[in-house]
C-alpha cells in the first residue's frame, strides 16, 4: 500500500515532470495564459498518459526489441486521437482553445518518457499508477504556473477578479511564460529539490 | 517484427475507426450548435433560418445565413475574415437588409491575450455594434469613422471595423448594390 | 510580396520558439554551445522543410480524398518518423561530413513538437497573407515551413551565444543552469515582441 502511494507522490515532487525532470516545455509553457487552461492541458495530458502506460506495459512483452519505439509511438498517437474526437465532440470550446497542443501530446517527451522507462518494464498496475502520479504532478505544475501568470497577468484567479484592473500584461504574454517558469524553477530548486 | 508493427497498426486503425464513428454526430451536433449559438446572437428573433450560403465579392468567397418571415427577407448573417493583429480574425455579422448592423460576434481570433482579444470582451466597443445604423461610417474615429476602438488595440479594432464594414457591402451587394470590397488588413490598409 | 511576408511573419513576429512555444526542449538541451546550437539548427531546418512538404502531399491526396482526416496526427507522425530515419541512412551514405555535423541530432528530431506542429499548422489553419483568408498551397507551405525553421536556427543561434557568456558568470546558486536560462529566454522574447504588428 505505501509502496503505491509513494508511486504517485514520486510524480509530484521527485519526480517531477516539470520542474525536475524538465520535460512537456512546449505545452507548459504555452498554455498556461490562465489556471484553468493549465488544468485542461494536464487532465489531458493525464489521459493520454495513463491509457498509453496501461496498453504499453500490457503489450510490451509481446513486442521485439527493435520495433518498440514505433510500436509506443503508434499506440501513443492512437490515444491521443481518441482524446482528440472527444473533445470535440463533448468540451469543443476547450478544444479550441488548447488547438494545436492537443495532437502535440504524441510528441510530449513525458509520456514516452514514462512509456520507455516505465511502463515498458512494469505490471499494468504499476504502470497506471506511475501514470497518474506523473500526470497530476505535471496538472500540478501547469495550474502552478498558470495561477501565478493569471494573478500578475489578469488579475485573477480561475477566472475570479481579485483586483481591479488588468495586472501586468507582459506576463500573459510570451516573455512572462519564461519569466515565470524561471523564476517558479528557481524556486523549488531553493526548497524542494534534496 | 514487420507482423508485430502491422498488427498493432491495424489494431490502433479499428480503434480509431471505432471511436470516431461512434464520436461523429457528437461532433457533427457540438459545431453545428456553436454556429448556430454565434448566428443567433447576432440575427433578430424570429424568422426561419436558411441553410450556408456562398456568395463572391471582390474576388473573396463568404458564407451567409439568410434569416427568412413572411416571404421576406429580415436579416442576413455574414462570416467575415479579415487579417487582424495575430493572425486571422473571423466574425459572425448580423445585417439588416437595409444595411444596419444588427449585432456582431467573434468566431475565432488571435490578437494578444489583454489588448486586442478584449474585442471579444470590452463592453464599450462591443457593445456600440448592437443597431450600428447604415448611415454612420465604419471607420474608426481616429480614421474620420463613427468607431469607437479599443484602448491601445487600434489595429484590431481597425481590422474589426473592417470585417464588419466587408461583411456590410456583402449585404449591399446580395441587396443589389455594387459596392467594393476592400480585402486589405487592418494593418496595412493605412 | 506574399512570400516576403510570410517569411518576415514566421522568422521574426511569431519565431516558433519565442512566440508559438515549439521545440522548447531540444532548445533548452542543446544551446549550450554555439557549435551544437548550429548543427541542431541545420538538422531541424532540413527535417522540417522536408517533412511539411511531405505531410502536406499525404494530407491532399490521401487524408482529404477518402475523409482520414481523423487519421491526421497518427499518419503525420509516422511519416516524419521513417523520414527522419530514411534522412539518416541517405545522408550516412552520401554525405559523410554532412552526417557527422547533422548525425547526432536527427534521432532527436522525431519528438521535436517543432515538425508536427508545424506539419499541422500549415494543414489546418487559415492565413491572410495576400488578401482573402485561405488555407496554404504547396509553394505557401514550403516557404512557410523554411523559414520557421529558420526562425528557429535564428532564436537558437542567439540564446547559444549568450548562454556561452551566461556560463562564465557568478550566479546565485539557486538560478544557475535552467532557471537563468529561461530568465534569459524570457528577455529575449520580449525583444522579439517589438516585432509584432508589423505584418
Amino acid at each position: 500500500m505505501g509502496k503505491k502511494i509513494s508511486l504517485i507522490l514520486d510524480g509530484f515532487v521527485k519526480n517531477n515532470p516539470t520542474f525536475v525532470l524538465v520535460l512537456g516545455m512546449c505545452p507548459t509553457l504555452a498554455t498556461t495564459t490562465s489556471a484553468m487552461n493549465g488544468l485542461s492541458m494536464g487532465l489531458a495530458t493525464l489521459f493520454v498518459l495513463v491509457l498509453s502506460n496501461i496498453a504499453i506495459s500490457a503489450i510490451a512483452p509481446m513486442v521485439p526489441d527493435k520495433v518498440h519505439i514505433p510500436v509506443y509511438i503508434v499506440v501513443i498517437a492512437t490515444f491521443v486521437t481518441v482524446l482528440q474526437l472527444l473533445m470535440q465532440a463533448f468540451v469543443p470550446s476547450v478544444y479550441a482553445t488548447l488547438g494545436l497542443f492537443i495532437p502535440l501530446i504524441v510528441v510530449n517527451c513525458i509520456v514516452l518518457g514514462r512509456a520507455e522507462a516505465f511502463a515498458g518494464k512494469n505490471s499494468v498496475g504499476a504502470s497506471a499508477l506511475d501514470g497518474i502520479g506523473v500526470g497530476l504532478g505535471f496538472t500540478a505544475s501547469l495550474v502552478v504556473i498558470g495561477l501565478v501568470r493569471e494573478i500578475l497577468g489578469s488579475g485573477s484567479a480561475f477566472g475570479w477578479k481579485l483586483f481591479p484592473g488588468d495586472g501586468v500584461l507582459a506576463f500573459v504574454m510570451a516573455p512572462g511564460a519564461f519569466l515565470v517558469l524561471g523564476y517558479l524553477m528557481a524556486l523549488f530548486n531553493k526548497y524542494l529539490k534534496k | 517484427m514487420v507482423l508485430c508493427l502491422t498488427a498493432v497498426c491495424l489494431l490502433c486503425g479499428a480503434v480509431l475507426g471505432l471511436v470516431y464513428a461512434a464520436t461523429y454526430d457528437a461532433i457533427e451536433a457540438a459545431s453545428l450548435k456553436a454556429l448556430q449559438a454565434s448566428i443567433g446572437q447576432v440575427l433578430p428573433e424570429g424568422g426561419a433560418l436558411s441553410e450556408a450560403n456562398h456568395v463572391e465579392v471582390g474576388g473573396q468567397d463568404y458564407e451567409y445565413y439568410l434569416s427568412t418571415g413572411d416571404g421576406k427577407t429580415l436579416a442576413y448573417a455574414v462570416k467575415s475574415t479579415v487579417s487582424g493583429f495575430g493572425g486571422p480574425l473571423t466574425l459572425m455579422v448580423g445585417v439588416l437588409p437595409d444595411g444596419t448592423v444588427y449585432n456582431t460576434s467573434v468566431l475565432s481570433h488571435t490578437e494578444t491575450p489583454g489588448l486586442g482579444a478584449k474585442c471579444t470582451t470590452d463592453a464599450a466597443f462591443v457593445g456600440q455594434w448592437k443597431n450600428f445604423p447604415a448611415t454612420k461610417s465604419l471607420k474608426l474615429k481616429k480614421d474620420g469613422g463613427d468607431v469607437d476602438a479599443i484602448t491601445a488595440s487600434t489595429i484590431t479594432s481597425r481590422a474589426y471595423t473592417l470585417a464588419v464594414a466587408n461583411a456590410v457591402a456583402v449585404v449591399k451587394n446580395l441587396e443589389g448594390e455594387s459596392v467594393a470590397v476592400d480585402a486589405a488588413s487592418g494593418a496595412s490598409a493605412y | 510580396m506574399e512570400y516576403f511576408l510570410i517569411i518576415i511573419s514566421a522568422v521574426f513576429v511569431n519565431n516558433i520558439l519565442l512566440a508559438q512555444f515549439l521545440g522548447i526542449c531540444p532548445f533548452l538541451g542543446v544551446s549550450n554551445r554555439l557549435s551544437t546550437a548550429t548543427g541542431m539548427s541545420g538538422a531541424v531546418c532540413f527535417v522540417i522543410t522536408l517533412a511539411t512538404v511531405v505531410t502536406y502531399l499525404v494530407n491532399r491526396y490521401l487524408l482529404v480524398p477518402f475523409g482520414l482526416e481523423f487519421l491526421q496526427t497518427i499518419a503525420f507522425i509516422l511519416v516524419i518518423a521513417s523520414l527522419v530515419q530514411i534522412v539518416e541512412i541517405v545522408l550516412k551514405k552520401i554525405s559523410p561530413s554532412l552526417y557527422q555535423a547533422l548525425g547526432i541530432f536527427l534521432p532527436l528530431i522525431t519528438t521535436n513538437c517543432a515538425v508536427l506542429g508545424v506539419a499541422i499548422t500549415v494543414v489546418s489553419k487559415e492565413f491572410t497573407f495576400g488578401g482573402a483568408a485561405h488555407l496554404m498551397n504547396l509553394g505557401e507551405a514550403t516557404v512557410y515551413a523554411f523559414a520557421t525553421s529558420l526562425g528557429y536556427g535564428l532564436a537558437m543561434v542567439l540564446f547559444a551565444g549568450l548562454r556561452e557568456h551566461l556560463a562564465s558568470n557568478d550566479v546565485p546558486k539557486m538560478f544557475r543552469g535552467l532557471p537563468i536560462a529561461l530568465i534569459t529566454v524570457s528577455m529575449m522574447a520580449m525583444a522579439f515582441l517589438g516585432f509584432s504588428g508589423m505584418v
